[in-house]
């Protein structure tokens, strides 16, 4: 077993740690060890309280009331607006639209940006590590429209084979739909490259930022990407709900996704006029409380500094990665030169499920199956990885767990 | 040997394991790994068993006035169970299978070793087998 599991001097690790109640517990009589943050992440205690604020003291409907609590809910609403805002860099507030997630709002795009600009002739390009989120709203489109959806290969080291996507890239490309960073993989794509490809002919870009949003610096104005979607729970914020970034022009020309309260600027039998943006996405009442305390989640990065994050997870990542090279009998899927902190890999002989239970034992939380990317998995010829995934919390000393717990299944799957 | 007979050898083997969680999934492997191999032939769609997560398939037919099943999975662990399934209800009588109570699954503790998603497939494989015995039934009787 690697030594020297020293955590790093000036990245408080434990004042961290303390920060997230739910770390401190022991599952099957071992210290939890809790590393399937790609699914979702832990929250720190200010989300947690935030949320409990919310209802315990400013709970109301937001927008249009005239009383103290409805504008005391709609500021914190706002707020969180705000700082997403600044969070990605985007030039405005109105361009950030609350979802319920990123699958939400690639659906948002699909359905109102795609009916509106996508035609029979057309094509979309996505790649094959997408999660299905990414490929399935894509597919519903092109059987409504007659539109074509094209594929980026991958590289057996689990990245993009540029070659393939300048090969696909022509007229007919209306839109290029890719993942930032595979969550089956971690793979980091050169999103750069393919939005100033894109744009020379004309398509869009919409980037799918589920596994960047947390793990990498994201710009939104410098990547000059037209829409970026991503979820609030893979960032350490409350499930449902998300968001999507989109350039001004095109938020403006979409037509509505839903109809509804909220969305409209007046309603007649004869007709109805929409809201402007973001309100003209934004049907019905949303997920108020989350969204608020979405807010502390940013702040809770924004605080510690996404340098110190990203140079903190790309530590316990090069650290896993030389351990589970040096086992005997494992095998790791995706091995890109640039990822996130995701490590996918396989016990030779054993089933991922098998795998998961037999750490889970040792109270070692993983990710087990295809991870919603069944295409991709075909393209490796496996049914499936176990995924061991990082963040600011975890610490060198639980990856010592989970490397002695693999090693130990790899030897007992050697013996049987 | 009865059904009954054979949950209470099951669960005093379980009960040597004590509470031991990591031993007792290792245990359950080495049973499935014990399993004998099925005909590539039968491993078909037609013979997966519906509500599994893994993939399990499962052949029965009759063998004098018993049943006799074959089984096998993508993984151990549900090879295992399986395994111990077939210990249980190989080669009995299809009356005796289809009124079995399977009182080992609860007395080893089973649903906590495996989680709610393993326990239901198990349940789909108890139900299978209870399916299979009544067609060897209807068989057997036909046969009269």
């Amino acid at each position: 077993m690697i030594q020297n599991a020293n955590i790093k001097s000036s990245f408080d690790l434990k004042l961290i740690r303390d920060q997230f109640p739910i770390l401190h517990q022991e599952v099957n009589g071992k210290d939890l060890v809790y590393f399937d943050n790609a699914a979702t992440t832990q929250k720190p205690k200010r989300v947690i309280e935030a949320l409990n604020k919310y209802y315990e003291v400013d709970n109301a409907n937001i927008h249009r009331g005239a009383h103290a609590l409805a504008d005391r809910s709609t500021r914190y609403f706002e707020h969180t607006r705000a700082s997403i805002c600044q969070f990605i860099n985007s030039p405005s507030e109105d361009q950030i639209i609350f979802t319920k997630g990123t699958t939400d709002g690639i659906n948002l795009v699909a359905a109102t940006f795609g009916r509106a600009n996508i035609k029979k002739g057309d094509s979309i390009i996505i790649s094959h590590m997408e999660h299905h989120s990414n490929i399935v709203p894509w597919q519903m489109l092109c059987e409504a429209t007659g539109a074509t959806l094209k594929v980026i290969k991958v590289t057996a080291s689990g990245e993009l084979d540029m070659n393939s996507f300048d090969e696909l890239l022509d007229k007919s490309v209306k839109l290029v739909s890719i993942v930032h960073a595979s969550n089956a993989l971690g793979t980091i794509n050169p999103v750069e490259e393919i939005i100033q490809k894109a744009h020379q002919i004309g398509a869009k870009v919409l980037l799918d930022g589920a596994q960047s949003a947390s793990h990498l610096l994201v710009d939104v104005h410098a990547l000059d990407c037209d829409f970026y979607v991503c979820s609030a729970h893979k960032l350490y914020g409350p499930t449902g709900v998300g968001f999507l970034y989109g350039k001004r022009e095109l938020l403006e020309e979409m037509p509505p996704y839903q109809g509804g309260g909220e969305m409209i600027k007046e309603v007649d039998f004869a007709g109805t006029t929409y809201n402007t943006i973001p309100f003209k996405f934004e049907a019905g009442t949303p997920n108020i409380g989350d969204v608020i305390a979405f807010n502390e989640a940013i702040q809770f990065i924004n605080e510690l500094g996404k340098d110190a994050i990203m140079s903190h997870e790309n530590e316990l990542l090069a650290y896993a990665t030389e351990g589970m090279e040096s086992i005997p009998g494992v095998r790791l899927i995706g091995t890109a030169a640039k990822k996130v902190s995701v490590l996918s890999f396989l016990i030779e002989g054993m089933h991922p499920f098998d795998v998961g239970m037999m750490l889970d034992a040792r109270g070692i939380a993983v990710r087990t199956g295809h991870h919603c990317t069944q295409p991709l998995m075909k393209l490796f010829n496996i049914e499936g990885t176990v995924r061991a995934s990082f963040a600011v919390y975890n610490t060198k000393n639980e990856i010592d767990t989970l490397l002695e717990g693999v090693a130990k299944l790899a030897k007992m799957k050697q013996s049987v | 040997m009865t059904i009954n007979s054979i949950q209470d050898q099951i669960i005093d083997e379980f009960a040597i394991l004590g509470n031991d969680r990591e031993s007792t999934i290792f245990y359950i492997m080495e049973l499935g790994a014990k399993l004998p191999a099925m005909a590539e032939s039968d491993k078909t769609e037609d013979n997966i068993i519906k509500g599994c997560q893994s993939k399990v398939w499962l052949t029965a037919d009759t063998d004098a006035d018993k049943v006799s099943f074959n089984a096998d999975s993508n993984t151990d662990i549900t090879k295992g169970l399986i395994s111990l399934l077939i210990r249980v209800l190989n080669q009995q009588k299809p009356e005796d299978i289809l009124s079995a109570d399977l009182y080992f699954i609860e007395k080893i503790g089973m649903g906590s070793i495996i989680g709610s998603q393993r326990s239901n497939g198990l349940a789909a494989m108890i139900k299978q087998m209870k399916m299979y015995a009544l067609a060897c039934q209807a068989k057997l009787q036909m046969q009269k």
